[in-house]
């Protein structure tokens, strides 16, 4: 199966990726744009996050709000989000509104600063800090997805600190910084545009001329810090984190290849054999034969820049211990350490992630986000089509071998969720957490 | 200059067959063939609303079983040879159905399928199999204890309806139901609802509808008898004034509120209006309570409404988590929200925000196999008409903003909101019992009253 593809880029450097398919009358548009929380300079943690925000707030020629109105209303679905190294925004509508979705795309790309007033900063400000209390502060173990990239990343690392911001740094952020952060990095030559689904080539290419065809190029943007990692960590850390929650998790993590390399397709086939789906063996194992977990998976978080992570994730069962769960968690992984693998296994994952491939490829939105993703990390949208193939010609052997360099002990962090009532059953070894909110 | 949108190109939601075998069972096949992928779903009529008093989750336990070994082999052994082939396979029951669904790759169809009706006839409810499923529901309920979304979503619900109605309990049971839960109970509930008439196969994607029946008639024709028709669910609401319930969170960063009562039956004839009135409501991001929440005060990340559309009258919900300082001030303009859009016509310009939105996203809603299974699953769980998507858009479009007033002064009723707090009572209580909304109780977390 072969996805469609046409590139081209405009004098002012906007790479561009058209993908036809005709199959339903319906169109996406996606940008993503090269910054992330990695570009937020000390000080401002969460605001590219909260950037992304303001980029719902209008521009020169849309309205506050408006921009969601506009495309709701004509039919379409979209949102945007924000990730460690960068933030994207889209939308699928019906075809005979891609020219709408463009315009809106390109009028904020180029003139987003005339709509912006303190007012809107305050209340995005606010809105951010209720995302903050609801899908961190006030869920259980809502920390991990910032504790973990602390611990597994050094303290001078831009994957270190949190992407949703501490509270502070919100409260910080002003109208000069979204200034200085859209003229730095909201630039066509920082970004890519796709569009997959029902469209005339040529009619599309002239939109995207006429419409962001005179947006400037940006002055280029500072380089990020060195971004490139020793292979493996060195020591294995513990965090012991006690919160309001009712069963111990354990998250441990470990340094894996950066994303895109040959050795990533075989680091997530080996997440797959861990922990995707039911046959895998932390199910069949934590789950099932031995039921000392309530859930488990693995998986990576495929990280494009100096290293990626992998991430095995267990919850416990009522009745075992967090020391209990992580014996038991380890044992797993040092079986696959010193055993390897078997050719089954690695079938087995490798149809899973196909099938899941292809159905995702089924939507015009996770199509056009694909190409975008291949396109803003290794400048080929054509990657796209390239990656059953590279899972297929993954093999047992070399899974094996990625184990044993990947799965050491000097590879490991350990992030342990307990129960804060049950402080005292921590080993006297481990570090126990900080209060939430006190990052960098 | 904004672009004018030409006309939208012709749009129908894909065709498909449907058939009875002789054994009763429906088959619905819906060739699209843009991809080497079939997404399989069996409906089968044997969701909570069938569960007799006391056996509440068993519904869920016996679908989820059905994963878990058959006659021939192993939980394990079905797992691996499914995950194998690639193939994507859930059991799950909710209110009105239970559903076995599984996506592959065209190559392995029709092994998979062969290993689908194996775990659909042949299920063998291992003892050990059970009791670790039973455990894992138990788990997620004590995670509930602290975890205030979830526990938000099911405190309304018990708050909402009589306690005789099975919809006052959770949908995959409760502590005391699903422990009394066993293979006996297991077994029967599969025996007398299990059955091909009254139950229907799905088969959507990469395969003609002469294939799709011939495998059906060759796989499940030998399937036998009839499901006696699930009882109606009450739908009684626990009481017909309006009250606040505070469920204690100590420390709690946010509130999380709910704010509803007793709704509307998915087949009611006023179903189109209803749509609307809660999009314009809450339904979209643009709508009145998430502008006035969210973008007007910032008391939180967003709020949401909907109608949980089931057999009986499922609940009218509105939704959100908010600073716990504003968290009367927030619900005091979701109360004047509900009043406002019974008071006044919406506007011409507003109407067609909601009925242009849900004409147009039609299309992008079945972009996938598993999507437009999950649509065909819909039209059998509720006997919709065979036309039903074909003449969706029309009906969107035909409401109007006098029926849009209508439904709302109809079927929202502000004197017989409950209003669901999860969140800190000492910062919450006293600005709560100052809003009119009804008289104030305070519950721990298991909803025990607090004196």
């Amino acid at each position: 199966m072969q996805v469609p593809i046409v590139t081209f880029r405009l004098a002012n450097g906007l790479s561009v990726t058209l993908s036809e398919d005709h199959t339903a009358p319906i169109v996406a548009v996606n940008l993503w744009y090269h910054v992330g929380s990695a570009n937020e300079r000390p000080g401002r943690t969460g605001f590219a996050h909260l950037f992304e925000h303001m980029l719902f707030q209008g521009s020169a020629h849309v309205g506050a709000n408006e921009h969601f109105e506009i495309v709701q209303r004509a039919g379409g679905t979209l949102n945007g989000s924000t990730w460690l190294d960068r933030t994207n925004y889209f939308e699928t509508v019906p075809s005979n509104q891609l020219a709408t979705a463009l315009w809106l795309e390109a009028d904020r790309m180029g003139q987003l600063l005339p709509a912006m007033t303190q007012q809107k900063l305050d209340t995005q400000r606010d809105v951010v800090k209720n995302e903050r209390r609801w899908s961190v502060d006030n869920q259980p173990y809502g920390t991990w997805w910032e504790r973990l990239p602390a611990l597994a990343f050094p303290s001078d690392h831009p994957f270190h600190h949190s992407l949703i911001g501490s509270m502070e740094d919100l409260t910080e952020a002003s109208l000069e910084d979204i200034a200085q952060f859209f003229a730095t990095y909201y630039t066509p030559d920082n970004a890519v545009l796709s569009i997959a689904g029902d469209f005339d080539p040529a009619e599309a290419r002239a939109l995207v001329e006429q419409f962001f065809g005179l947006i400037p190029r940006g002055a280029g943007k500072p380089p990020l810090p060195p971004m490139d990692l020793p292979e493996h960590f060195g020591s294995w850390e513990r965090l012991v984190v006690p919160d309001a929650v009712m069963l111990p998790r354990l998250f441990l993590g470990f340094r894996a290849p950066v994303f895109g390399s040959d050795a990533h397709f075989v680091a997530t086939v080996l997440a797959a054999i861990l922990g995707t789906g039911k046959g895998s063996r932390f199910q069949r194992a934590l789950v099932r034969d031995r039921e000392v977990a309530s859930e488990a998976s693995a998986f990576t978080f495929d990280l494009a820049k100096g290293a990626d992570l992998m991430i095995a994730d267990v919850t416990a069962r009522p009745g075992i211990s967090a020391d209990v769960l992580e014996v038991e968690v380890v044992r797993e992984v040092d079986r696959m350490r010193a055993d390897g693998v078997t050719e089954n296994e690695v079938q087995r994952a490798v149809a899973l992630l196909e099938t899941a491939l292809v159905s995702s490829l089924q939507s015009a939105g996770d199509r056009a986000d694909k190409l975008s993703m291949f396109a803003t990390y290794f400048n080929d949208p054509s990657l796209v089509n390239e990656q059953t193939e590279r899972y297929q010609r993954v093999t047992a052997e070399q899974v094996t071998t990625l184990a044993r360099e990947l799965l050491g002990e000097d590879n490991r962090v350990s992030l342990v969720y307990v129960p804060a009532n049950s402080l005292a059953e921590h080993p006297a070894n481990a570090e126990v957490g900080e209060p939430v909110g006190a990052s960098r | 200059m904004r672009p004018q949108a030409g006309p939208p190109r012709d749009y129908r939601f894909p065709f498909f067959e449907r058939i009875t075998l002789d054994n009763g069972l429906g088959v619905i096949v819906a060739p699209v063939h843009k991809l080497p992928i079939v997404s399989a779903a069996l409906v089968v009529d044997a969701g909570a609303a069938a569960e007799s008093p006391g056996a509440e989750g068993v519904a869920q336990l016996t679908a989820r079983m059905l994963l878990e070994g058959t006659r021939k082999r192993s939980g394990d052994d079905v797992s691996e040879q499914f995950e194998r082939w690639g193939a994507a396979v859930g059991a799950t029951a909710d209110w009105d159905a239970a559903m076995l669904s599984m996506t592959v790759l065209v190559p392995h169809l029709e092994e998979a399928m062969a290993l689908f009706a194996e775990v659909l006839l042949e299920p063998a409810f291992p003892e050990r199999e059970l009791s670790r499923i039973k455990s894992e529901r138990l788990a997620e309920l004590l995670q509930l204890r602290t975890e205030p979304r979830g526990l938000a979503d099911e405190m309304f619900t018990r708050f909402v309806y009589d306690a005789s109605s099975r919809y006052a309990r959770p949908e995959a049971g409760d502590v005391a139901s699903v422990t009394s839960v066993d293979r006996a109970s297991v077994e029967r509930f599969y025996q007398a609802r299990y059955r091909p008439k009254g139950a229907t196969l799905i088969l959507v994607g990469d395969i003609n509808v002469a294939a799709g029946v011939a495998l059906a008639q060759q796989l499940l024709g030998g399937w036998s008898g009839a499901a006696a028709p699930a009882t109606v669910v009450s739908d009684r609401p626990a009481r017909t004034t309006h009250a606040v319930h505070i469920v204690r969170k100590d420390d709690a960063p946010q509130s999380e509120i709910r704010v509803g009562h007793v709704g509307l039956p998915r087949r009611h004839p006023d179903y189109f209006p209803a749509l609307i009135v809660n999009a314009l409501l809450g339904g979209l991001f643009s709508s009145r309570i998430n502008l006035n929440l969210r973008e007007v005060h910032a008391y939180t990340y967003g709020a949401h409404s909907s109608f949980d559309w089931r057999k009986a009258a499922g609940p009218f919900v509105v939704s959100t988590a908010v600073k716990s300082d504003v968290t009367a001030d927030a619900a005091k303009e979701i109360l004047l929200e509900i009043s406002r859009i019974r008071a006044d016509a919406v506007s011409e310009d507003e109407l067609t925000l909601a009925t242009s939105y849900l004409d147009g996203v039609f299309p992008i809603r079945y972009e996938t196999t598993d999507s437009i299974a999950r649509g065909l699953a819909a039209l059998t769980i509720y006997e919709l008409p065979n036309d039903y998507f074909d003449s969706y858009r029309a009906n969107i479009r035909r409401v109007t903003a006098m029926d849009v007033l209508h439904a709302a002064d109809k079927y929202l009723h502000p004197d017989q909101l409950q209003l669901v707090v999860v969140g800190d009572p000492t910062v919450i209580s006293a600005p709560l019992a100052a809003l009119d909304a009804g008289p104030v109780s305070v519950y721990d977390a298991d909803g025990r009253p607090e004196r």
